[in-house]
Formats: structure tokens, C-alpha cells, sequence
């Protein structure tokens, strides 16, 4: 790891104005990813402004059929929690199936929403629910948020502090795991909103990172069961290509991951 | 260079190091604790595993500066003076080792994972469980067989407390 500056933050405003001064500063949250590529020389941020003991990031509120993750929250304190789990089960379930024990202690949502990893779980969730982030400045649509591969919508020195989601009819979610990265070969987050919209969302497939699947968001709103995802066709081009599965394997496994995914639904 | 202030094994200590220090570094090179190890250093292996205030944490992906204040745990610091933590008599009573190079963070992540389950452990939990800890000699059998075992002891000794 290349030489750095440490600062611990105690509040949003504080972190904000650490960061303007930097020269290239990065903001740390459980630092489950920024750690390991800083150690690999891919980032040396001149100043590394740590947000893990910020009070206002941390906790979970559910309030009427909005439920709010403060973005400070880890995976281990997200997939623990009463709220999350009355309101949306298929998101305590998603944070049981990422990384390790150890990794979830340590790493929050707003982490690793911020890094948009495309085989990241937790934007399939943001995006099929249609999750709002909010930041130290704004709302930010997750479909205005996730912009691609490791690219988001937020700005130099911005801050996410919370994510709200509407609590839908049902949510589900099924991850093909890769054993060793334990990210996703590929993950698909289906939700029927209160208002009866389908939306489902998948991630670890496509190149440009998290996506809507509209044809099996058709077949579901004709028919919200597993079969009826038999004769949807999902295109392989622009899918991810990889030693560990071609794109029309991982085509093959939206259309799997989403089948399992209505099944854990209900 | 930053004074970091933590506990650790119940002293309290305050040493000088980077900024880039991560926290296995300042436990192994500078407090000489060397029963943690370095493995995989990319968060995939376990064998650095170590407890922040009670919780199983992979110390190569921490800065130094992240465990100000914080009250650590090694391998070092879980026996009672020669008698062993009931997880390590365990592992030894089972063959829960070969080269031992995964052994301190196969504990220190089984007592936090006995810890979380209590007495409701079973089989298919502690595979499931030790995920995130990479073990190249011994195909886990016995390294399973020892959490369990420690499981029973655990409860016990804490039901003598």
C-alpha cells in the first residue's frame, strides 16, 4: 500500500470538508473493498477519510411502508435486524448470502453501493425496489444512481447517507455464488410493488453492470409464477464473459436465478 | 504517523505507526504478536482473523487507525494462563490441525461463530459458517468436528460460571 493520511470523521459535515481538503482523498467506509485495492496499488488515495464512526450513518427505520438503511449500517447489523426482516425479508436474506462472516461485520451498504461493483448483491435490490440513496446534497433514483461498471451517480466529495426503500407486496432474491469471490456468477432481485408493479433486476451479468430484465418483468406481470419465465428468451449480448461462465450461460442463469428468485417470493 | 490507542489482550497499549499501517502489521510487527497470520492478504483466507470488541474481524483489511479505541482480541490472549480456551483444547483433542498456519483464525472465527449460535450449532452451520477461513491440509473434517466438540465445552464452562 503507497503512503496515505488517515482522518476519522465524527459527522457527515465534518467527512465533507476532510475530503475538500485533500488532494485526491477517498472516503472509507467498511473498507472491505477500497482496503484490499489499495493494498494491490490499484488506488492511492492521498488522504483516506474514515466513515465508520459516523452515529448519524448508523440504524435502520421503518416508517410506514418506507424502510430506511443509514448507510454506515453493516451487512451484520442489516441482516440481524427485526425491521428488515418484518418489512423486507429478501433483503436480510440477500446480506446473508454476501461475502463471509468476518467480511460482514465490517462492510456497510453505503460501501458497496458507493463501489457499484457489477457483481455486487445489493444494487440488484436498490433497483428492483426502487430504492431512493440519499446523500449529504440530494435523492438520487437507484436508477439514476448505478451508471455502470464501478460508476455511479455521485460526486466528487459526496457523501451517500441512507438508503430508503418501499416496502413491496413481494421481494425475492437467488444468487448463483461464485464459491471462492462469493460475489455473484450471477443474482436476480424480482419485487412486486403495493401497486402492483413488477420489477426485476439482476446483477453479475451484464457489462454495464446492474440491470432490469423487461422481458421477465412481461412474463411476470402476465403471470407472477416461475413458469412463466420458461419461454422468455434473454439476449446474451452484452453479457459478461469470463473464465467462470460464458454470456450465454449467464443468460441462461437470469432466467434460472429469476425463477428461484419468484419461488422464494411467494 | 499516527499514535493508535487500543486494548489489546486487556493491556492497554499506544504505538506509533503509518497511516497505511493495516492492523495485522501493527500486531505482528510491532506488539510481536505473531500467532496471527498473514495468509492470502486479499480478505479471502481467515487466517488473520482476530476479535474487535467481540466481533471476528479480518485483520489485513483494517487500517491500524480504524481499531483506535477499540479492545482487540488475538489468539495469544484467549487461554487463561497454561490452561487452553476450550475452542483451542478442542482442535487439539480433535486433530483439528496439520500445519496449524490457518489454526489462530480458524479459533478466533469458531468461538465468534459458537458465540452467535450458542448451543443450536450443528454440522452443516459450522461449514456454512467458516466460509471465509482456508484450510489446504485437512479437508475441514476435524476442523468441524472441533467447533462442535468446543460448542459443548463452551456452554458448559459457561454454565459453571
Amino acid at each position: 500500500m503507497y503512503q496515505t493520511t488517515y482522518h476519522r470523521a465524527s459527522s457527515v459535515d465534518e467527512a465533507a470538508s476532510l475530503f475538500a481538503k485533500g488532494t485526491e482523498a477517498k472516503f472509507l467506509a467498511g473498507g472491505q473493498t477500497l482496503l484490499p485495492v489499495m493494498k494491490q496499488r490499484l488506488a492511492s488515495p492521498s488522504d483516506v477519510i474514515d466513515l465508520g464512526k459516523i452515529k448519524e450513518l448508523q440504524g435502520v427505520e421503518l416508517s410506514g411502508d418506507v424502510l430506511t438503511i443509514k448507510a454506515g449500517t453493516t451487512y451484520f447489523d442489516i441482516m440481524q435486524n427485526a425491521d428488515v426482516k418484518k418489512a423486507i425479508p429478501a433483503i436480510a436474506y440477500l446480506t446473508s448470502v454476501l461475502g463471509d462472516p468476518a467480511v460482514r461485520y465490517r462492510g456497510t451498504i453505503g460501501g458497496s453501493i458507493a463501489n457499484n461493483d457489477p457483481a455486487a448483491d445489493y444494487p440488484a435490490a436498490l433497483l428492483a425496489l426502487g430504492a431512493t440513496v440519499k446523500t449529504n446534497k440530494r435523492s438520487i433514483s437507484a436508477e439514476d444512481f448505478f451508471q455502470g461498471l464501478f460508476t455511479t451517480a455521485l460526486e466528487d466529495g459526496e457523501i451517500i447517507t441512507a438508503v430508503s426503500f418501499p416496502v413491496p407486496a413481494k421481494a425475492g432474491y437467488a444468487k448463483m455464488r461464485h464459491p471462492a469471490s462469493r460475489f455473484a456468477l450471477t443474482a436476480v432481485f424480482v419485487a412486486q410493488t403495493k401497486s402492483g408493479e413488477i420489477r426485476v433486476a439482476a446483477t453479475g451479468a451484464s457489462q454495464s453492470g446492474v440491470m432490469r430484465v423487461p422481458a421477465i418483468e412481461a412474463a411476470l406481470k402476465a403471470n407472477w409464477s416461475p413458469a412463466a419465465i420458461d419461454g422468455v428468451s434473454v439476449s446474451a449480448s452484452n453479457l459478461l464473459a469470463d473464465i467462470h461462465g460464458t454470456a450465454e450461460y449467464r443468460a441462461n442463469l437470469v432466467k434460472v436465478m429469476a425463477q428461484r428468485a419468484v419461488t422464494a417470493a411467494g | 504517523m499516527s499514535t493508535v490507542k487500543l486494548t489489546v489482550n486487556g493491556k492497554a497499549v499506544a504505538v506509533d505507526v503509518e497511516d497505511r499501517t493495516l492492523l495485522v502489521q501493527l500486531l505482528r510487527e510491532n506488539l510481536n504478536l505473531t500467532g496471527t497470520h498473514v495468509g492470502c492478504d486479499t480478505s479471502q483466507c481467515g487466517a488473520c482473523v482476530v476479535h474487535m470488541d467481540g466481533k471476528a474481524v479480518k485483520s489485513c483489511t483494517m487500517l491500524a487507525g480504524q481499531a483506535d479505541g477499540a479492545n482487540v482480541t488475538t489468539i495469544e490472549g484467549i487461554a487463561k494462563g497454561d490452561e487452553l480456551h476450550p475452542m483451542q483444547a478442542a482442535f487439539r483433542d480433535n486433530h483439528g490441525l496439520q500445519c496449524g498456519y490457518c489454526t489462530p483464525g480458524m479459533i478466533m472465527s469458531a468461538i465468534d461463530i459458537v458465540h452467535r449460535h450458542g448451543g443450536e450449532l450443528d454440522e452443516a452451520t459450522v461449514r456454512q459458517e467458516l466460509e471465509g477461513n482456508i484450510c489446504r491440509c485437512t479437508g475441514y473434517h476435524n476442523i468441524v468436528k472441533a467447533v462442535l466438540d468446543a460448542a459443548g465445552r463452551m456452554k458448559v464452562s459457561q454454565a459453571a460460571e
